[in-house]
């Protein structure tokens, strides 16, 4: 492959729709909700029974607006529905209210990791706009015919479209993971691939290393995982690199992947470029939005992931991994700072909630904000190691204990014998014990053979049943080397 | 674009009337041709008006109203299979595409 | 035998007398229904009302409570116009049989007024034409002369209205389909303000150009029947929240100069050197008298008025052509499926469910929305449109309170003479400027050409539906039997 695509550069534009979190649809007041009997949730404005008319919902709208300023777009005071026409079956009107020449908003950035040299690596976003969504067609319920079920038809989206700023498909992968992070941020959508609520389609276009213009483009739909979109990047690539190295011409159309085959093949429609015919919407005046909704949405706008890492940087200083890691969901990264502030010790809680909380949670399939070890818990937890008083291995034992039983963690240290010795006095008479039993060993390091030290701190961690302090077990050891 | 050097095609007819999915046969593509023409004679004296003191703006004087996000569905005093052409397990029934890329919208409804 | 005088009162008194008990409240339903049977309101007369069902409108009267400015009241109902219990057609056979699942505002409102719907009227198809003879269940007569059209596109409603069946109806407009039928047939019609009745289960024609109307036997009937559906409505978007004014305030106002104070424009764009003679004279009788009544008439301009028809006929094809998407034979209405595909069935259900007029317009609409014409066209339509909508705002801004104008270049013209479509499309030469600046407007009887009703306009600045009708009023009791001959 890299033989074909050596000399090309790759330019990449997506578009991610998001279906808006509301009960009810976006010009309709039909329930919006999935999983209904076909066409349950349909009215006459779903149906596009004739003289029924648009009626748009106001929550649609502000939680668009809340996603435009989160990608940090500006919000038009003015902006225009538009009806864009075509024929099928699943939608009801014969054209989606979707937005066109005058988007709810424009000219927005997302940061998707840093470049080479270390500087944040910005991608553009084009527009932000708010359209309805389409019905299912299904095809293979019934022999010969095609089934429409109108439940979905008219729920609200938004559209993100970047700039043709993404260059690789990790790039692209990137980008989309930082979109879909914002959307969870701000809480306006569920963001899930796999279902649907999060889609994406890809532009692609290829063209010769060093060339400042922009090759003829295909566009790759229906992709249902960012794997997926990543995949289907490298073989369109490939693909039109293998066309242009042979002199041939990128053919403009729509391309479909296939996950199960890991294959792009061409849609089959002889169509040209559609006609849209796009024009404003008369049923519904300009979208009119007053500069003080807009601050207040502004205002009201959670801590975004590229603030949160920085300030998770400074206020914490973890490293760049674990506070990506931290900052995937605002969830996560509220349940580490609850910890951490209420442990005293940020470097700890962040090693417990990405290691064994982490795993405890996905092991269990739950939320972390309903996994049973609460916060108050785990920083008691990081207490007594902090102090000194139990060792991390007892503290991952107490921690299992905790997922089963809701206690004070220092009794359980108690009750199970966890809790660490560093009375001289016990550790002498372990350490007396274990050099009477290992006489050999005992004597060879007494002589001066250092390495044999490990071995003996091992038998009396063994014999405390891990409750010695090793440090101080290691300090008495060499004391009995060093006669002083 | 437009004016007095724009007419319209017996092709134009087609394609216009495949956008909007209107089965024509030949003659009546033909006595369209016509039609259209005469019409569009009459609107050609648009292209001379100065149109520069129009503002294009959208008229925002009554900006949209909205309603709250509760549901609240038109309710319908008739099943929908009393107008649905075809019905079954209350999905509507169209004739299979002859293409169902899932999700090949805009696309698959092209010519087959 | 119901008593037929009762249908030469006004609705508003009969509702008053149904309301205090003095007439029962079938009273102008018997009326309605025999004076329907006597002039053949059916196919096999006028061919006006395409439902007609006094049986379930007596049933549904005389459980209703009677307290309403409609109570018992008949009123007639455009087809394209939702009600729940007669189909909605649209003089289509694409909704041949389709009866709506839910109802239109206005018609919610008129039942809750206490009024009663016993008929469907005939209309062109989709409201698309300016005779009535578009409709797929054949054309409207007119009710003076069976030769002629009773105008359009809600021809239907009109006739009943002149022939003495209702007092009111409704009807709706996009470019004059129920000023121009009011002209021609010698009654009241009027257009309200973009915005001021709700279209929410009106059949959409072209959306920002729609309006429902209404008719009446007299200025008040008109007055009434706007006053019982004006309001904002949360079912249509484009409904306005503005106060709505009491249309029949001034209908008693008498006094020498009951006009004084008032403003009557008169745009010489509405008197081309073409207009009839006899035309241009009841024009002038109409000023004389709103003169002597007080009013100062002044001779304004509307400079763009000559780009009204090339605009409309950019802008309502453009729209239509939108609006007619829907009907595709997936979820209601006709399906034509010759087992040809799904696009077959697209191709065959539209070419077949569509009249020529409706086909016409939307291969015009579409085409001018296409891909290298949308700038030529469509755009620089709503460009020039915008001018129109300023000239009606420069000449009201100027202390004009009203125009005066005639609603139609000529009288009724006689069935099947208009053929070229074009030549159809001028009928509206003076009414479709109304639609595309959005302004209320009216048609009313001023008098006769041979035998023939002659309608004066008037129209009036956004929502200031009350100064018109205080014209109208002044103008129907000066004008007296003057305007019926």
């Amino acid at each position: 492959m890299s033989a074909v695509t050596d000399g090309y550069e790759m330019v990449i534009g997506l578009e991610i729709h998001c279906q808006l979190k509301t009960r009810t649809k976006l010009f309709s007041a039909a329930s919006a909700n999935f999983g209904d009997a076909p066409n349950a949730n349909t009215d006459a404005v779903c149906l596009g029974l004739p003289g029924a008319l648009p009626v748009c919902n106001k929550h649609a709208i502000e939680l668009a607006t809340r996603a435009a300023l989160g990608l940090e777009c500006t919000v038009h005071p003015v902006s225009v529905f538009a009806r864009k026409h075509y024929f099928y079956p699943d939608l009801p009107k014969g054209y989606q209210i979707s937005q066109f020449d005058r988007p709810l908003a424009t000219g927005g950035r997302v940061v998707v990791g840093a470049n080479a040299d270390g500087s944040a690596r910005v991608i553009g976003i084009t527009r932000v706009h708010v359209e309805e969504d389409a019905g299912k067609s299904v095809h293979d319920r019934f022999a010969g015919v095609s089934a429409i079920d109108l439940n979905r038809a008219g729920t609200p989206l938004i559209e993100i479209v970047s700039e043709p700023d993404l260059r690789s498909s990790a790039d692209a992968g990137a980008y989309v993971r930082a979109v879909k992070q914002i959307i969870e941020y701000t809480d306006v959508s569920d963001a899930n691939m796999e279902e649907g609520s999060l889609r994406v389609d890809v532009n692609i276009s290829a063209r010769p290393r060093g060339s400042t213009t922009f090759g003829t483009r295909t566009e790759i739909k229906n992709l249902n995982s960012i794997s997926g979109v990543e995949r289907s990047i490298e073989i369109e690539f490939a693909r039109q690199c293998g066309v242009l190295a042979a002199g041939g011409e990128v053919e403009q159309r729509t391309m479909l992947w296939d996950g199960v085959r890991n294959e792009v093949r061409p849609a089959r429609s002889k169509e040209g470029s559609p006609d849209y015919r796009y024009f404003p919407e008369p049923d519904l005046p300009p979208l009119v939005l007053e500069p003080a909704f807009i601050e207040a949405h502004r205002a009201a706008l959670p801590e975004l992931p590229a603030a949160k890492r920085a300030r998770f940087a400074s206020q914490y200083g973890l490293s760049a991994a674990d506070i990506e890691q931290l900052t995937v969901t605002t969830t996560l990264a509220d349940r580490f700072e609850a910890v951490s502030k209420a442990s005293g010790d940020a470097k700890r809680a962040a090693n417990w909630i990405l290691g064994v909380v982490l795993a405890s949670v996905n092991a269990r399939g739950l939320d972390i904000t309903s996994h049973p070890v609460s916060v108050e818990r785990l920083a008691a937890l990081i207490g007594l190691e902090v102090q000194g008083a139990v060792s991390n291995t007892a503290a991952k034992q107490i921690f299992a204990i905790l997922e089963q039983e809701d206690a004070e963690p220092s009794l359980i240290a108690e009750r199970e014998g966890l809790l660490q010795v560093s009375d001289d006095s016990a550790l002498e008479r372990w350490i007396d014990e274990v050099m009477a039993e290992m006489p050999a060993e005992a004597a060879r390091f007494l002589a001066g053979e250092k390495k044999l030290q490990g071995v003996l701190v091992g038998a009396v961690m063994k014999k405390s049943k891990g409750s010695a302090d090793p440090k101080k077990v290691n300090q008495l050891l060499g004391q009995r080397v060093a006669p002083g | 674009m437009g004016g007095s050097d724009v007419a319209v095609s017996e092709d134009d007819v087609r394609h216009v009337a495949a956008l909007a999915r209107l089965g024509l046969d030949g003659d009546r593509v033909q006595s369209l041709v016509g039609e259209l023409n005469r019409i569009l004679e009459h609107m050609d004296v648009l292209q001379q008006v100065d149109i520069r003191g129009a503002s294009l703006d959208p008229d925002a004087a009554h900006g949209l109203r909205m309603r709250e996000d509760v549901p609240n569905p038109i309710p319908l005093h008739r099943e929908r299979e009393a107008f649905a052409p075809a019905m079954r397990d209350g999905f509507f029934l169209v004739p299979r595409l002859a293409t169902h890329g899932t999700a090949a919208r805009g696309d698959d409804e092209g010519d087959e | 035998m119901s008593d037929r005088s009762i249908l030469a009162r006004s609705a508003a008194d009969v509702a008053a007398d149904i309301v205090a008990g003095v007439l029962p409240t079938t009273a102008a339903l018997d009326a309605c229904r025999d004076a329907a049977t006597s002039v053949q309101v059916g196919p096999e007369g006028l061919n006006a009302a395409l439902w007609f069902d006094a049986a379930h409108a007596r049933e549904s009267l005389t459980s209703a409570s009677m307290h309403g400015a409609l109570a018992g009241i008949p009123v007639a109902v455009k087809d394209n116009i939702a009600t729940l219990r007669m189909p909605t057609t649209c003089g289509s056979r694409m909704l041949e049989g389709y009866v709506s699942p839910f109802e239109a505002t206005v018609v919610a409102r008129l039942h809750a007024a206490g009024a009663v719907i016993p008929m469907k009227t005939n209309m062109d198809e989709f409201a698309m034409g300016s005779s009535t003879e578009n409709s797929a269940w054949g054309p409207t007569k007119h009710p003076m002369d069976p030769a002629r059209v009773p105008g359009g596109s809600s021809g239907g409603s009109a006739a009943v209205v002149a022939a003495g069946v209702t007092r009111i109806a409704l009807g709706s407009e996009t470019g004059g389909s129920v000023r121009q039928p009011a002209a021609f047939c010698g009654i009241v019609g009027v257009k309200p303000t973009y915005g001021r009745v709700s279209r929410h289960g009106l059949v959409a024609f072209a959306s920002s150009l729609d309006q429902v109307g209404v008719f009446g036997q007299s200025v008040d009937d008109a007055a009434l029947g706007l006053q019982v559906i004006a309001g904002v409505d949360p079912l249509d978007s484009t409904t306005v929240d503005a106060p709505v004014a009491d249309y029949r305030a001034t209908r008693d106002i008498t006094g020498d100069r009951p006009l004084a104070g008032v403003v009557v424009g008169r745009p010489l764009e509405y008197f081309p050197a073409s207009l009839d003679p006899a035309m241009r004279a009841l024009l002038d009788r109409a000023a004389d008298t709103l003169r002597a009544l007080g009013a100062e008439i002044r001779d304004v301009s509307l400079p763009h008025t000559d780009l009204a028809i090339p605009v409309y006929y950019i802008v309502a094809p453009a729209e239509a052509s939108s609006n007619l998407a829907r009907f595709d034979g997936v979820r209601y209405g006709l399906r034509v499926d010759d087992g040809d595909g799904l696009r077959g069935m697209y191709e065959a259900t539209r070419s077949r469910g569509f009249g020529p007029e409706v086909t016409r317009r939307i291969l015009l609409g579409t085409y001018v929305l296409s891909a290298g014409y949308y700038d030529a066209y469509y755009k620089r339509a709503m460009a020039v449109r915008r001018l129109i909508t300023d000239d009606f705002a420069r000449v009201f801004a100027s202390g004009v309170h009203v125009l005066l104008t005639p609603t139609t270049p000529t009288t009724a013209f006689l069935a099947g003479t208009k053929k070229d479509p074009y030549e159809m499309y001028l009928s509206d030469i003076f009414t479709a400027t109304a639609n595309l600046a959005g302004v209320p407007a009216m048609s009313q009887p001023i008098g006769r050409i041979e035998g023939l009703p002659v309608g004066g306009q008037l129209l009036a600045a956004q929502f200031d539906e009350a100064t018109m009708f205080r014209v109208a009023y002044a103008l129907e009791r000066a004008l007296g039997e003057e305007a019926h001959r």
